[in-house]
């Protein structure tokens, strides 16, 4: 008798740590500072005018170019150009945290600090439902996370309109952010896949590496809006989308398809490389004012 | 009777704990069951046709950039007066208008994969850009030290080298359950480019990749690989990309061509 009981606690108890062990290896330590790999152009943002790797609706394509950067001069559109998807497309690294249920010893969500304008994210790990369609979108948004695959998948709603890039290129209220993790060793991916019913044609899928790092990354405020000259009430800076003065400065400098440049689908698939092949010209080395590893992004 | 029976119970988990975790972690880790091949135990399906969907690094991409640049690329030193003497034509008369085809750039040139199970523990990726051919080959059992180790065989070098390949899958998880991912370790290549423009790397190139799948909102799969490029010679560092494809329905856009050097 005494022998059975035992027996089977004993079943149960290899099945718990079996399922425990299973369970633990499919999730990550996520915490940690992640220090950004800049070996990816995913910023695109050193021009005014440059929507390379976008599929921008008409409609995106002429707010885009209708913007001017004195808009964040105006209080109510300082922090527009930081939203969400900046956590990829900005040039900094991943602080995360977490908070745990003291109770049952649970990850409740991860923390993602801010970082200068960049307001930060909390991933809710607790399985909380959304907010109601109604509720209060913000420049974060709404994330819950879960683990899946080995990786943590979340995905970001209720964001407030802004940018999807911080040069003026829109991104709706509606939009929808979907985040992938990926950690393989020291290295962090983070895929990023957004989706905008208005003013994108197919997804901005960018994917960017993090390396874990040594040394705690420093905080940085987020952003916080502050008066800048302009008064409530004066216009918004903006220019007629076929007269703003920089749409071919970046076709010229590096010698790009203007479609490309616009963010055209089509320009987002191999077929493309083949039909501008006998068109193109490369631009001429550079030979002053070079910046960083001989390119010529230096504007004069 | 029951405090002796929940101090036996106990005293039981505690082997269990130690050793069920650490044994599960490890067999995953090796590649999946014992006796079974790649294929059967790949946590991931990787098969089918992908197309690139540029969307990162465009203009070092989808053009040529301009000679000498190497933004972004954390070349040595040793890197520049090569960078600087790129000779495309050159290139094209020594028979070398695969050397920005090679393992460390493939991935990132755009283009459609066709991936198929060559044997039952052998990936095989062709490139219809370049028309290249990659293999990865599993080692059952191989841990992914003892993988990139064996990859240094000694056969002739080449522009996609040897490639050793180890699944590394999930296990468990909350929903979804599955997956994993594809770990391939590749040397004994041929010096090639980084980039079209002539950015080199040498012989003593490592790559390492690690191959993802991810659902997209339409209901579509993404390939992601994260891509790294270790060279002691032409560079200082890592140089880590993470080009991206979607799945096709078939292979109907298949468009084979030849390596180039300009373009």
């Amino acid at each position: 008798m005494l022998i059975h009981l035992v027996a089977r606690r004993a079943a149960v108890a290899f099945l718990l740590a079996v399922l425990a062990a299973s369970k633990a290896s499919a999730q990550f330590e996520f915490v940690g500072s992640w220090a950004p790999l800049a070996s990816e152009d995913v910023q695109n943002d050193s021009v005014p005018v440059d929507y390379l790797g976008l599929a921008l609706t008409d409609e995106a394509r002429s707010r885009a170019l209708s913007y001017d950067e004195s808009q964040k001069s105006m209080i109510e559109r300082q922090c527009a150009g930081w939203g969400a998807a900046y956590m990829v497309l900005g040039p900094f690294g991943l602080r995360v945290t977490s908070q745990t249920d003291p109770v049952v010893n649970r990850v409740v969500s991860f923390t993602i600090g801010a970082w200068e304008d960049w307001n930060g994210m909390i991933i809710w790990m607790d399985g909380r439902p959304r907010p109601s369609e109604h509720a209060l979108h913000t420049q974060a948004g709404f994330t819950v996370g879960r683990w899946e695959g080995g990786a943590l998948a979340a995905r970001t709603t209720h964001v407030k309109a802004g940018f999807i890039r911080k040069t003026g290129v829109p991104l709706t209220d509606q939009a929808t952010i979907d985040w992938r993790f990926f950690r393989h060793g020291d290295l962090l991916t983070v895929l990023m896949v957004a989706t905008d019913p208005v003013y994108l044609v197919e997804p901005e899928i960018v994917s960017k590496s993090f390396r874990l790092s040594r040394t705690p990354l420093d905080y940085r405020a987020e952003c916080v809006t502050a008066y800048e000259g302009r008064e409530p009430g004066d216009s918004v800076p903006h220019y007629a989308p076929d007269q703003n003065p920089f749409a071919d400065e970046f076709v010229n400098l590096y010698h790009l398809p203007r479609e490309a440049v616009l963010g055209y689908r089509e320009t987002l698939y191999p077929e493309y490389r083949k039909k501008i092949k006998d068109t193109y010209v490369p631009p001429p080395p550079c030979t002053s004012s070079c910046g960083a590893a001989g390119n010529f992004v230096l504007r004069q | 009777m029951k405090t002796w029976s929940a101090a036996a119970t106990v005293l039981l988990i505690i082997p269990f704990w130690v050793l069920a975790g650490p044994t599960a972690v490890r067999a995953q880790q090796q590649g999946g069951g014992a006796g079974k091949s790649a294929r059967d135990a790949a946590p991931i399906d990787l098969t089918g046709y992908w197309v690139s969907y540029v969307t990162e690094n465009w203009r070092y991409r989808m053009v040529t950039p301009a000679k000498g640049e190497y933004r972004r690329i954390p070349s040595s030193r040793a890197a520049l007066p090569l960078i600087n003497a790129w000779d495309p034509a050159a290139d094209e008369r020594a028979g070398n208008q695969c050397k920005s085809y090679g393992a460390g750039a493939i991935m990132s040139v755009p283009g459609r994969l066709h991936i198929t199970w060559q044997d039952a523990d052998t990936l095989r990726i062709e490139t219809d850009a370049g028309t290249q051919t990659r293999l990865f080959h599993f080692s059952p059992g191989a841990s992914a030290a003892t993988s990139a180790t064996s990859a240094t065989s000694p056969g002739p070098r080449s522009w996609q080298g040897e490639s050793t390949a180890t699944w590394e899958p999930a296990t468990g998880g909350n929903a979804g359950g599955g997956g994993g991912s594809l770990r391939v370790v590749t040397s004994n290549l041929r010096a090639g480019y980084l980039r079209k423009n002539g950015v080199p790397y040498s012989e003593r190139t490592t790559v390492t990749e690690h191959f993802d799948v991810a659902p997209l909102p339409d209901g579509g799969r993404l390939l992601l690989v994260t891509t790294i490029v270790e060279d002691p010679v032409y560079l200082t560092g890592p140089y880590v990309v993470s080009p991206h494809f979607k799945k096709e329905p078939d292979g109907s856009k298949w468009d084979p061509t030849p390596c180039s050097s300009t373009w």
